[in-house]
Order: C-alpha cells, then structure tokens, then sequence
C-alpha cells in the first residue's frame, strides 16, 4: 500500500530517519556482522590474534556432543512450555467466556503474571521449591517425594518449564478470550437448538475457529521460550545440573562470556539467526493468509 | 447465551477462582515471605498468612539492600523503562513518518534494513553488541542500557501500518493551506497517533522494565544494577543462607510497577499487545 498524496524533498526524510537508521547500523547491522565474521574464526587462547577456519566452528558444533544435546533440551524445552501455557490459558478462556457478569474481573486478576518479568518469576518459583525453605519441596517431602532440582535434571526441566510458562498463560489467556468473544453467537445458538452439547460444539465449532489464535501463539510461544526465558533459566538452574536445562540461548551466553570461546559463540549466534528467521517466515507467512480471511 | 444453568453457572465460578488461586499462589506466597522474620521462613513450612514484619523488611530493602539499596535500583529501571518506551516511539514516528509521507531515493533499502532489525532479539547478538558498547564506554550508563534495545523495528511498523490508514485528504488540505511537512506532522499526524502511542507505550515500558540479560552483562557496578537483574545478585555465593524477607520484599517492589501500568491501563494494553503482535 502507498500513498497517493505525499510531500516533496529528501532532506527532510533523511534528516527523519536518520535516528532509527544510525542506531540500526550500530547497535543491530554492525555487531550482527560482526557475529557472521567472528563465526569464522577461532582465537587463540590469549585472544592477541585469531586464525580463520571458515565453517570449521559450525562443523565442531554440529558433530559436538554439548551443542547436539543442547538442541535437544531447547527442543523438548519449547514444546512442553508451549503446551503448558497454552492448554491452562485456553481451558480458562472457554469457562470466562461462559460468563457474562464478572469475567472482566478475573480477567484483571488473570493478567497480573503478564507483567512479572522471567526473571522474577523464576526467583519466585525457585523460593517455592527450594530444597532448604521451599514450601511445596517441604510438603512433597512430607508426602515422601524427595524434591531435589538441583541434582535432578529431570525435575530441573520441570521447574524451569512451569517458572517460564506461568507468566505466559496470562498472555495466552488475552488472546484465546478476545477470540472466543468474537465467536459469533449466533452459530453456537444454532448447533444448541440442533442439540449439540456443549463438548460437540466446543470441538466441532469453536476449536476449528479458534485455529488462527491458536497457530499464531504456538509460533509466538516458540519464539518466546527460546529468547526471553534466559533470566528464568538464569535465576533457577544456571543452566544445570549437567547442562540438562542448558537452552541454545544460555550456551551462546555461558560459552561466550563465561567460557570466552568467542569462535563458537558467535557461530552458535549465527545458528540461532538461522532458526530465529525461519520462525518469522513462518509468521509472516501466516500473518499473509490471514489477511484473505 | 444457551445453557445459563444455576448449577453451571455456579461450577464455572468455581473454576475460575480454583484458576485464579493457582495462578496468584506464586505472588502470595512471596507477599507473605516478605512480611515474616528470616527464623519463620528456614524453618519450614513457613506460615501462609502474612506476618507483622512489612516495614521493617521492605525499609531494609528499600534503603540498605543486599549490595545496593533497592530504591536505587528502582530508579535505574524507571529511567531504563522510560528511556527505552520513549526512544522507540520518537525514532519510529520520525521513520514512519518519512517512510510514509516521501518519495526520496534509497526508501525501500531504507524500509528493508529497518525491517530485518526485527528478526534478532538482543540475546543473539549479545558478544558483538557488548563489544561495540564497551568501546564507546557506554558500560555502567543509562546510554548503553537504553540505546541497544531501541534498535528494532516492531514500533516503526506498526506506525506504518496506522499512518496508511489516515485519510489522503487530511493531507492534501494541509499541502493546499501550504503547511510545511513538519506542521502537518505536529498539528495532524501526532495528535492522531494519541492512542497508538499510549497503547505501545504501555508495551515497551514493560518489555524495558523486564530486561534481563542486557543489564546483567553492562551494569558491573551495583550502582547502576536495575531491580529485575539485582534480585539474583541478592542470593549470596556459595553456602550462606539468603536474606529471604528481603529478597522477596524487593521481588515485590519488582513487580509492583509493571502490574500497575498494566492493570491500570488495562484497555490500551491489550489493545496495545493485539497490534504489536498482530
């Protein structure tokens, strides 16, 4: 779409873009080149100079057994945050929706997790199941579960999961809601005096027009818990035990500034561009189709 | 509305709240450990009312801290949020603006360069970005927390997309009445913007204030530390036991500001949160 009336000159537009275009250049196109050019190098360990290997750094990491497993733990990460956010948020939106009083309360009540950021969220899980005070760890105790997420992976997985996809059923919640108002009534009305129970309706009529809302926040849910859960995971687990809650965006952060190894940092960057951009051709292809609805 | 049963009804109320309790446990739980003595809290379980200890947990964390009193903290995420909401939408509406009102040479390239800012959050491109900061001695300053996160395009596109939507004519009247471009700008195209401005606003506040990573790997000196990042930097190393009350007061103190801009400004925030995404 353009406009068919506009003003005349380039001094004045440059001079407006200017800002947005230098920071641009400085603070996105110029490290983001600099991440591709590093990738291509390895240090030596005093980091006085550095010998180009061209993709020798993405052929250590895909044949490394650290990276392949971090794959792994980001992929099984991202599905069960997906799920766990998604499934809650949808099932209260169909029973707030079913309201007519009230439901902009517990809508109020309902967003508040929005706007704790990861990284409080993950201290506040972490206070309930911590092995020495937490609450809940000392109640499975008594149940004769012994909670212990920091020798267990396996329940590190699960706290991390739970901390991260807590603040997104709020998120989720939003969108499934204002979704489900949009319903028209007038189909549901119908399927009832046809004699459709609520479950038929709810998955013959509802779910299938609810598919755009949800398809959209499984790729906005993905994108979510591969880049901004860094601070639950940081708070919680640092990424152990045994790197068994290490997701791709912790290693980029562990390997590069705690490890130093700037080589595979930055092809593990360009790895994550890669991923990062397929996702959001994935959504910007939907957003496409939408349009024709 | 079909099937409005009273057993129905009551049942989904009923849901709802169990919903609502589950979801508020977290919170709750942190309030009333903020507002017991440390002893209470060791020794589990602790108790699940709160206790008589609120100002003198929240004053200790608000005026000693662990490292740094949390009212400075507080502030370094004010003027960060601030910096960032504010930054974002005067660089985009000065983009947009030009993207939309010009013809000028180099504006699709232009258009292009901002448009692929989208696709990498700051946490793929940390070492670089660090690296350009630290030569600018930009480390431990408002400047290096503000300027990196400002360099994406999602407000310079959803300006586009509404200044697309505002009527030719406006600004044909306003080249027949001989208003400069910039004229139009101010006295049109900004007074229309209002709502959009304040729904991103409400958006980027949030998303400033929740940074996490990026203040952690330039703010060295506690001085500068911002009250989502502080929080980890409370536990102490090693086997020491954590000053819970206080800990929790200050993740509290954390989240009292966003939850205010949100639930008070509830409307322009979904509204806000439907057009940034959508």
């Amino acid at each position: 779409m353009e406009k068919r009336v506009t003003f005349r000159g380039w001094m004045l537009p440059a001079l407006l873009i200017a800002p947005q275009v230098i920071i641009s250049a400085v603070f996105f196109f110029y490290p983001a080149g600099q991440a591709i050019w590093q990738s291509l190098f390895i240090p030596d360990p005093f980091g006085l100079s550095s010998q180009f290997v061209g993709l020798g750094n993405f052929e250590f990491l895909l044949t490394d057994r650290f990276y392949r497993a971090s794959f792994l733990t980001t992929a099984v990460f991202s599905i069960l945050v997906t799920l766990c956010s998604m499934i809650p948020a949808l099932f209260l939106a169909v029973i707030a929706d079913r309201l007519i009083k009230g439901s902009g309360v517990y809508r109020t009540l309902l967003i508040w997790p929005y706007a704790v950021a990861p990284a409080v969220a993950g201290v506040l899980w972490l206070f309930m199941f911590n092995t020495r005070v937490g609450v809940v760890s000392w109640y499975l105790g008594n149940l004769g579960y012994d909670w212990n997420h920091v020798l267990n992976g396996g329940e590190a997985m699960g706290l991390v999961v739970v901390a991260s996809a807590w603040g997104r059923i709020s998120y989720n919640f939003l969108f499934f809601f204002a979704a489900l108002q949009a319903v028209p009534r007038s189909v549901i009305e119908a399927a009832a005096i046809d004699g459709a129970r609520f479950w038929t309706r709810f998955w013959t009529i509802v779910l299938p027009l609810l598919s755009p809302t949800t398809f959209f926040l499984l790729v906005v849910n993905v994108v979510y818990s591969f880049f901004e859960t860094f601070g639950v995971i940081h708070t919680i687990t640092a990424g152990g035990p045994q790197q068994s809650t290490t997701i791709l965006v912790y290693k980029v952060f562990s390997d590069g500034f705690v490890g130093q190894d700037l080589g595979s940092s930055s092809a593990q960057s360009v790895i994550l561009l890669i991923v990062v951009g397929l996702l959001t051709i994935i959504q910007f292809k939907f957003i496409e189709k939408r349009v024709h609805y | 509305m079909v099937e409005k049963r009273g057993a129905g009804l009551w049942l989904t109320h009923v849901f709802m709240i169990l919903g609502v309790l589950v979801i508020f446990f977290p919170i709750w739980l942190a309030f009333v450990a903020s507002t017991v003595t440390q002893p209470e809290i060791v020794r589990p379980p602790m108790p699940l009312w709160p206790g008589d200890q609120f100002w003198e947990n929240y004053s200790a964390a608000l005026f000693s801290g662990v490292n740094v009193p949390v009212s400075t903290m507080l502030i370094n995420s004010l003027v960060m949020a601030i910096g960032i909401a504010v930054g974002k939408i005067v660089i985009s509406l000065l983009s947009a603006f030009a993207i939309v009102y010009f013809r000028f040479p180099g504006r699709n390239i232009f258009f292009w360069m901002i448009f692929l800012t989208l696709m990498l959050p700051v946490e793929v491109r940390i070492v670089p970005t660090y690296e350009v900061v630290a030569g600018f001695g930009m480390l431990n300053s408002y400047s290096g927390l503000i300027f990196p996160l400002i360099a994406s395009a999602t407000a310079t596109f959803l300006f586009r997309q509404f200044f697309l939507t505002i009527p030719d004519e406006l600004a044909e009247a306003a080249r027949v009445d001989g208003a400069s471009p910039m004229r139009f700008f101010w006295d049109i195209v900004v007074p229309m913007s209002r709502t959009n401005v304040a729904a991103l606003f409400v958006i980027l506040f949030i998303y400033g204030w929740n940074q996490y990573l990026w203040p952690l790997l330039i703010t060295t000196d506690p001085e500068m530390n911002t009250i989502v990042m502080g929080i980890k930097q409370m536990f102490p190393s090693g086997d020491d036991v954590a000053d819970w009350p206080v800990i929790m007061a200050t993740s509290i103190l954390a989240m009292i500001p966003p939850v205010i801009v949100v639930v008070g400004m509830q409307r322009l925030f979904i509204r806000g949160l439907v057009d940034s995404e959508k």
